[in-house]
């Protein structure tokens, strides 16, 4: 395929067919079973799922290559999500013209804050950085949405399409949600298995656990959820190319040793600064389809946590890897949206057959470690992570992979993970 | 409950149901599965609650979820019953909603419009929940209320109090029990005016964010209604947790009354940082100086402490309504006992509210025969009701908004009990807070039509 090698051809291929099929990966737990608690293949989150991994994957363009530890990259998801929503207000519904502004605003606004912040490197970027997000997030929460002054943002209630907008390209027969070309995006189509009745159960109707008294799996193919999961493939796509290039050898040389390169008589700081827009460009890709998926845009999205959430997630993957930042994505993705779901009626079923005092104590010993204290599991998880396999859950599975196959692969791999473990710049 | 009367009502919802059930045998069970997201099996029904479990507003959103779960006992005919008692409709007998079993599922809204948007959608995705309710912060409300409209399900709005959740960005698949910004003002003012008269300079301090400045709005218009002038008006950022610097200008500004438009946490470091200034016991204009707390909590009364004492707010409720200010506001006893008795504590008004919004709900659908939105939105407009504590009720059709009287608290000198911060000062009618759908404050709203989605 188009100058990669047979190496990522397959992983490409992989992360094509997991994509392509995650409707079906997700949902492994029969949808009236007590375990359907952990499915994840509903439309909503297997969306975050792709739109955080794009997310990870243009950060980890910045942070995996050149080392600089951005910690601001929520304000270009935040300006990505404003700039998509305020196409749909003025332009229509359509997520064609949203997706393109949202990137090429995040990618003006990521020129002029990495062309500030990268005159320093190491921490004090990262604070650049973070002072930047902070003072978006302060102006999209309440100086850019107070009525009285002018009204970008909407504040905390958060930017939204209302039916007096003037949506001039709004065409008389076209849906008024998010589409693309009149596909609607929350169109989903669910596949029954299993069970009588088996197959497509209809693109309008949506089945309900309990529904029907015997066991059966249900499916949702979502519109939406493709156009990010394609969208994804492609940028995947580019990020292999990018870290494969010259330009990326330049990006890894900052990373390992920024003041030999300027030695040898190189400029980093052109390389580094379009890192940066790429990176940003990515995240307001993210933003843009975020709010195509969902036409509402908060400030929260900027807010410091946010930006720190994207961190962690290309940490936990693995941080200078290609595919580690999506899995980091989901795994985080994940806990956000199952574990935290889970509150103690929901641990009672489940010990049910225990005797009574018993069940109690089980339900006592797991009440701190899910429902509100999904922060809690997480945060175990990433310390068992960051302690055990400082190269992210992706050297977790090169090291199950080398048990398995009881060889070392020496090649690429190895110098991928290199790079990895090199300390950012300074 | 098991006494079986005739009513007219009753005679022609069976009649309807049976000779439709006679007329279309066949294409009942079909229909049942379409016509509206997530229509109910034949067994149960999924309500979602949606509150914030993390954040600032966690101890609000913890009260919201133990009355929910009272409020599904009660419905499943579990426990003592509470309001199903008192409530003006009988027709909830405690065999869930329309003979299915109410489940729940919870989720964590965070605080944050986006965390709450995909806590929702995930109830209506994966768990198939028919109505969502919750939240407790405006920004919140209106986002998930959006969705809500846009997904074709009925959205009953928690403790949410800015103008904007039923005025600019109402929705006609939204509802709301609890008062808002401008009930909140219309109902103080008057008692503002008794208590320190129509002479006198205000200053306030605002929490930068929509709810700060609806109810700054709704409240200077108010009082300068009955005389009072607004000296300045200064907005104070969300995040700040030392407002000496906001409040060391305050004296010398020729102002006599100190509004603090503040809510949770931000309110009980204002007040704190006031009372320290030496603000009450202070004379300016040759008046006493005067603080005014518009919207009133326990959980921020008990934050406050000491200087919470003798401050002047309002309250959608308090658990103390019926015992004071008798038999009009009936159905609150019964709801602070059975609260209590599984609890231990008397519940808040952000509780009440959420209670009091998954029984209108239940008794909705019940009424209207039918899960589907649009029929639930039919039975709620314009529907009157009593025996929820608040005394008589209205759901305006025109703004989903409910109207009933608003209550006016002052923080208590000698509290008895640390669930006894506030006394009721008086409780103003429903008439003095009523405005019309188009009020400036709550103009360029468009409720649209229901959605039933799918």
């Amino acid at each position: 395929m188009r100058g990669l090698e047979r190496r990522d051809v397959m992983l490409l291929v992989i992360v094509a067919v997991m994509t392509l099929f995650a409707p079906i990966i997700l949902n492994p737990f029969p949808a009236n079973s007590a375990m359907a608690q952990f499915n994840a293949g509903y439309p909503d989150l297997m969306q975050r799922f792709v739109i955080f991994g794009i997310f990870a994957i243009g950060f980890n363009i910045l942070f995996g290559l050149t080392g600089y530890l951005s910690f601001g990259h929520a304000a270009f998801l935040g300006v990505g999500s404003y700039s998509a929503v305020w196409m749909f207000k003025l332009l229509g519904f359509n997520i064609i013209p949203a997706i393109l502004l949202s990137v090429v605003v995040a990618g003006l606004f990521s020129v002029v804050i990495g062309y500030i912040s990268l005159r320093r490197s190491g921490i004090y970027f990262s604070i650049l950085t973070l002072a930047f997000a902070q003072m978006s997030f302060a102006l999209a929460y309440s100086v850019l949405g107070n009525p009285a002054l002018i009204n970008l943002t909407n504040g905390e209630t958060g930017l939204q399409v209302y039916p007096s907008d003037p949506q001039v390209l709004h065409g008389a027969s076209a849906p008024n949600v998010t589409n693309l070309f009149g596909l609607e995006m929350r169109q989903t189509c669910e596949v029954k298995l299993g069970g009588t009745a088996s197959g497509l159960s209809g693109c309008d109707t949506h089945m309900l656990p309990g529904a029907f008294g015997e066991t059966f799996w249900a499916f949702d193919f979502n519109a939406g959820y493709y156009v990010c999961a394609v969208l994804m493939l492609i940028v995947f796509y580019l990020s292999i190319r990018i870290f494969r290039s010259p330009f990326g050898m330049m990006l890894r040389a900052v990373k390992s040793n920024q003041q030999r390169l300027n030695y040898t008589g190189l400029n980093p700081r052109p390389y580094t600064l379009a890192a940066f827009v790429i990176s940003g460009m990515y995240a307001g890709l993210a933003g843009g389809l975020m709010a195509s998926m969902d036409p509402l845009a908060g400030a929260e999205r900027m807010q410091w946590t946010a930006s720190g959430e994207v961190v962690l997630m290309t940490i936990l993957g693995g941080a200078g890897t290609l595919i580690g930042p999506v899995l980091g994505a989901g795994f985080i993705k994940y806990f956000e949206n199952i574990f935290s779901k889970i509150n103690d009626g929901v641990l009672h079923s489940w010990f049910a057959f225990m005797p009574e005092g018993l069940e109690n104590l089980f339900v006592t010993l797991l009440h701190p470690f899910v429902g509100k204290g999904w922060h809690l599991t997480l945060g175990i998880l990433f310390m068992l992570v960051v302690i055990f396999l400082p190269g992210g859950l992706v050297e977790g599975g090169q090291r199950i992979g080398r048990f398995a196959f009881r060889r070392r692969n020496r090649k690429g791999g190895e110098a991928e993970a290199e790079a990895a473990r090199k300390q950012p710049a300074e | 409950m098991s006494t079986s009367r005739f009513t007219r009502r009753g005679v022609l919802r069976t009649g309807a149901i049976a000779s439709a059930g006679l007329a279309l045998p066949t294409y009942l069970r079909a229909e049942a599965h379409t016509g509206f997201t997530n229509a109910p099996g034949d067994s149960e029904v999924v309500l979602g609650f949606n509150v914030p479990q993390t954040g600032p507003y966690a101890d609000e959103g913890a009260d919201e979820l133990r009355a929910f779960e009272l409020a599904v006992e009660h419905l499943n005919g579990e426990g003592d019953g509470g309001m199903l008692n008192t409530f003006s409709e009988k027709n909830l007998d405690g065999t869930g909603i329309l003979g299915r079993r109410v489940n729940f599922v919870t989720g964590d809204t965070q605080t944050k419009s986006d965390a709450a948007r995909a806590s929702a959608r995930s109830m209506i995705e994966k768990d198939g929940a028919i109505m969502i309710s919750g939240g407790s912060s405006s920004g919140v409300a209106v986002a998930v209320q959006g969705l809500c409209q846009e997904a074709g399900v009925i959205f009953m709005a928690g403790l949410t109090h800015s103008n904007d959740t039923t005025g600019k960005d109402r929705k006609a698949n939204g509802f709301r029990h609890f008062f808002n910004a401008y009930m909140s003002a219309a109902a103080l003012a008057p008692v503002l005016q008794n208590l320190y008269g129509t002479d006198r300079n205000a200053y306030h301090l605002t929490a930068d964010y929509n709810w700060g400045w609806t109810q700054q709005e709704s409240i200077a218009a108010a009082t300068e209604a009955m005389g009072w002038e607004t000296v300045n008006n200064v907005l104070t950022p969300l995040a700040e947790t030392d407002f000496s610097a906001y409040i060391a200008p305050v004296l010398s500004s020729g102002a006599d009354v100190l509004v603090l438009n503040h809510y949770g946490g931000n309110m009980v470091n204002s007040l704190t940082n006031a009372v320290q200034f030496g603000l009450r016991e202070a004379q300016a204009n040759g008046k006493k100086f005067e603080i005014v707390v518009p919207l009133y909590s326990e959980l921020m009364a008990r934050g406050a402490g000491q200087n919470i004492k003798g401050i002047p707010g309002s309250q959608n409720w308090d658990w103390k309504l019926e015992n004071e200010m008798g038999e009009r506001y009936v159905g609150t006893n019964a709801f602070v006992q059975s609260f209590g008795e599984k609890y231990g504590f008397p519940p808040s008004q952000a509780a009440h509210t959420c209670y009091v919004q998954t029984l209108l709900y239940a008794d909705a659908v019940t009424r209207a025969g039918s899960f589907n939105p649009c029929a639930v939105v039919e039975a709620l407009e314009g529907f009157e009701f009593d025996g929820m504590g608040n005394g008589p009720t209205l759901y305006r059709a025109g703004d989903h908004q409910c109207f009933k009287d608003v209550v006016v608290v002052r923080g208590k000198e000698n509290p008895e009990n640390e669930f006894d911060l506030v006394e009721i000062v008086e409780v103003t009618p429903t008439e003095q807070v009523t405005y019309e759908p188009d009020h400036p404050m709550f103009d360029g709203g468009d409720l649209g039509e229901c959605n039933p989605g799918a």
